[in-house]
């Protein structure tokens, strides 16, 4: 076992943990925060993306041991105060899932590019979801959701 | 399983000289999912991504360093004036694992397939390692001597690749089967040096390394020498040349049939790139792109 201190939405966890676990499981597992799905186990699909330092990462491809001293951000850590976040907001407004398996894989990708990128164009925000699939192929509503939140953020409206 | 986990060089170079079997790890984008896959298991994993000395590129007398660490998303974000490099930096995987995925992972893995490997080819790279009692540098055709096959010795780990700046213009480009998240068909290339007057082409995933198309690199050359466009790069080449070079580039090309495609299919993908990528050239030279 290797004791390991990570942050992760906001509180900091010390723990021993086996040097073969995956991010994924220590969130899920050890941590109990359920929101972050396995899908592929092969940085494919992009449901266990969760933000690293603030950077999206697969948490399937990614051991908890490598986390040691790092920040981490899930689904749960979006939300603050009671409050939706921004892209929670729309994307439960503009219908942005279906089965519900992608999303937060795809809230925590947008989280990540709407940092870097602000006001993204309609093509920008599909090329930042390069690695995430959706399996009821509702992609249409998931780029609406996220150009929304985009406006909500920046203050512009969409 | 054990994960060695060191702070500095000097204690990972320690660690694998007293355990050679330890894998090295960075952004695991291979390793982890042959992991997960229960493909290989290994007896220990060497963590290299919190290694200072690692993740830093350089500038230094007219040399580019660049670390074995550097991920692909630094370098998209912090050397985009290196054109070719990260053209291909763009097309590794997506955006998550550009923010984890790094060169040094490209060449300890040293699958042909890998993005970053026909840029260093083409910018001439030398590879440098360490182990915990000698330094050494190797040339980037003798560092993959087959497929997913290095030079490198048990003790050693991959500091990163160092070449010589070059002004010109140049571009990397590949196929694949769909537009994201893919592994190359056939990628390409082509960095032109103003100064050597040279142009040089590299290849990947079409043969056992990453390859050089040396004899259309000549032909070519002596193409732009004959027709002045050195010194006046609003010099047309004959009309043929293109369609030659091409051609001579496909030919240099080792191409297998496997799943991702035949090897008829990507010899013909290589003159496709290699006509768009000197078409590319030619005109970024006329605008002036790539000159002081």
């Amino acid at each position: 076992m290797t004791r390991i201190e990570v942050t992760v939405n906001g509180v900091r966890r010390d723990a021993e943990v086996e040097p073969r676990q995956l991010l994924v499981y220590f969130l899920r597992e050890t941590v109990g925060l359920t929101g972050t799905n396995v899908g592929c186990d092969t940085s494919s699909c992009g449901a266990c993306t969760v933000l690293l330092d603030g950077e999206s990462v697969k948490s399937c491809t990614l051991l908890a041991v490598q986390s040691d001293g790092r920040e981490v951000t899930t689904i749960e850590g979006m939300a603050s105060d009671g409050e939706f976040h921004p892209l929670q907001e729309a994307f439960h407004r503009n219908h942005g899932l279906q089965c519900g398996y992608c999303t937060p894989g795809m809230i925590m990708a947008a989280a990540s590019f709407l940092h870097e990128n602000p006001t993204p164009t309609e093509e920008q925000v599909r090329e930042a979801l390069e690695g995430n699939l959706c399996r009821c192929t509702g992609y249409q509503n998931i780029v609406k959701s996220i150009l929304d939140a985009a406006g909500q953020m920046s203050g512009v409206k969409a | 399983m054990d994960v060695l986990l060191p702070r500095t060089l000097e204690e990972a170079l320690e660690m694998k000289a007293a355990k050679p079997e330890a894998l090295p790890i960075a952004g695991g984008t291979d390793v982890m999912v042959e992991l997960n896959f229960d493909l290989h298991r290994p007896e220990a994993l060497i963590d290299i991504c919190r290694l200072p000395e690692l993740r830093e590129w350089k500038r230094e007398n007219g040399m580019i360093f660049l670390g074995a660490g550097v991920t692909y998303g630094r370098i998209m974000r912090e050397l985009s004036e290196l054109t070719p490099l990260t053209q291909a930096s763009r097309t590794v995987g997506s955006p998550q694992i550009r923010n984890r995925g790094t060169v040094g992972g490209n060449l300890g893995t040293g699958s042909p397939a890998g993005d970053a490997l026909p840029v260093l080819a083409a910018y001439d790279a030398e590879i440098e390692l360490a182990s915990a009692n000698r330094a050494r540098s190797v040339r980037w055709n003798e560092f993959h001597v087959g497929v997913k096959k290095t030079a490198l010795e048990p003790d050693e780990l991959i500091l990163g690749a160092r070449w010589r700046a070059v002004r010109g213009p140049g571009s990397f480009s590949k196929i694949g089967t769909r537009n994201a998240m893919v592994i190359s068909v056939a990628g390409l290339c082509l960095v032109m040096d103003d100064d050597a007057r040279a142009v040089r082409v590299a290849l990947g995933s079409v043969g056992p390394t990453v390859l050089r198309a040396s004899e259309a690199e000549t032909f070519v050359a002596e193409e732009l020498t004959r027709s002045g466009n050195w010194d006046d790069p609003g010099a047309d080449l004959p009309v043929d040349a293109m369609g030659a070079f091409a051609e001579r580039v496909a030919a240099a090309a080792r191409p297998i049939d496997d799943v991702r495609g035949t090897a008829a299919y990507r010899r013909h993908a290589c003159a496709v790139l290699a006509r768009r990528a000197l078409g590319w050239a030619l005109a970024a030279r006329r605008e002036g792109v790539g000159r002081p």
